[in-house]
């Protein structure tokens, strides 16, 4: 039975004489969380590999104590900082051996596929709008965007690569990332505006 | 080269765009208060508005938050 406290509590505790025992109920708890989130996304050694995450967890948690702001639960934020560590790891573990390269050149098989022109249920003016709009975009896309935007924009948006893998590759990380593909993003909605074009109508009539 | 699916893929984060988003570290700071939001059943789109527009476009993001919030149900 774990001892109910409160966020003083857990600061206290975790520091205090009693460290000891609220490590343990901490641990406890989170391996419960992990256990039952990654249930079904991890199919083999789940226990072994759950008290390693939660091991990281809790080394981290305790370096960041002083970083509570005691806006949440303090179970809460713990979970948050475990369920950060795992799904850290997992990805690392998926992607481990991909290169840059290899993510770039993945998945190409159907660029060319000329589904604009095959869709035989848009009528011939559609045809041309969306021919001409596409070839818009692209020129956008080639010359509006940095190489760097180019490669974030392909791997995440495009191929939905994890943000923190394709950072680690491009030498940044996942915020900066974010950054990066949100100024291409920024820059490309002004582009079409400035060229008359309203990027909700386009999309609009893309997803009838 | 683009196809219309791709196309498509980078209009819908063309028109998600905002001048205000807030990136992963902000998002991830105030995801323990958005998860308990939820979780009470209370509006947290409304209270975080910023949260939920930012796990919208970041998979990474969202994949933390829908796994966290199956790790606190699982513990209370």
């Amino acid at each position: 039975m774990i001892a109910e406290r409160t966020n003083e509590d857990w600061l206290q505790d975790l520091q205090g004489e009693h460290a000891e025992q609220a490590i343990a109920d901490l641990r406890e708890i989170l391996l419960r969380g992990l256990r039952a989130a990654l249930a079904s996304r991890i199919r083999r050694d789940l226990e072994f590999v759950v008290e390693d995450f939660v091991q990281d967890a809790l080394l981290k948690i305790l370096a960041n104590l002083h970083t509570f702001r005691g806006e949440s639960k303090f179970t809460t934020w713990a979970h948050k900082i475990a369920v950060h560590v795992a799904y850290t790891e997992l990805r690392r573990r998926r992607w481990h051996d991909i290169s840059l390269q290899e993510m770039i050149d993945s998945f190409e098989g159907n660029d060319f596929t000329p589904a604009i022109l095959t869709d035989t249920d848009v009528t011939p003016e559609d045809k041309t709008t969306r021919r001409t709009l596409l070839a818009f975009v692209q020129r956008m896309i080639d010359e509006e965007l940095t190489e760097r935007q180019r490669t974030a924009m392909n791997l995440v948006v495009l191929k939905g690569i994890p943000m923190e893998e394709v950072a680690r590759r491009m030498d940044t990380n996942r915020n900066a990332l974010y950054k990066l593909i949100y100024d291409a993003r920024q820059r490309l909605k002004r582009s079409m505006i400035e060229n008359g074009i309203a990027p909700d109508e386009v999309l609009s009539e893309f997803e009838d | 080269m683009l196809d219309l699916t791709k196309l498509k893929k980078i209009i819908r984060s063309i028109v998600a765009t905002r001048d205000d988003e807030i990136g992963c570290a902000d998002c991830f700071r105030e995801l323990d208060r958005f998860v308990e939001l939820v979780l009470d059943g209370k509006n947290a789109d409304e209270a975080l508005p910023l949260v939920r527009h930012h796990l919208d476009l970041c998979g990474d993001c969202r994949e933390e938050y829908e796994v966290l919030i199956e790790a606190i149900r699982a513990t209370v």
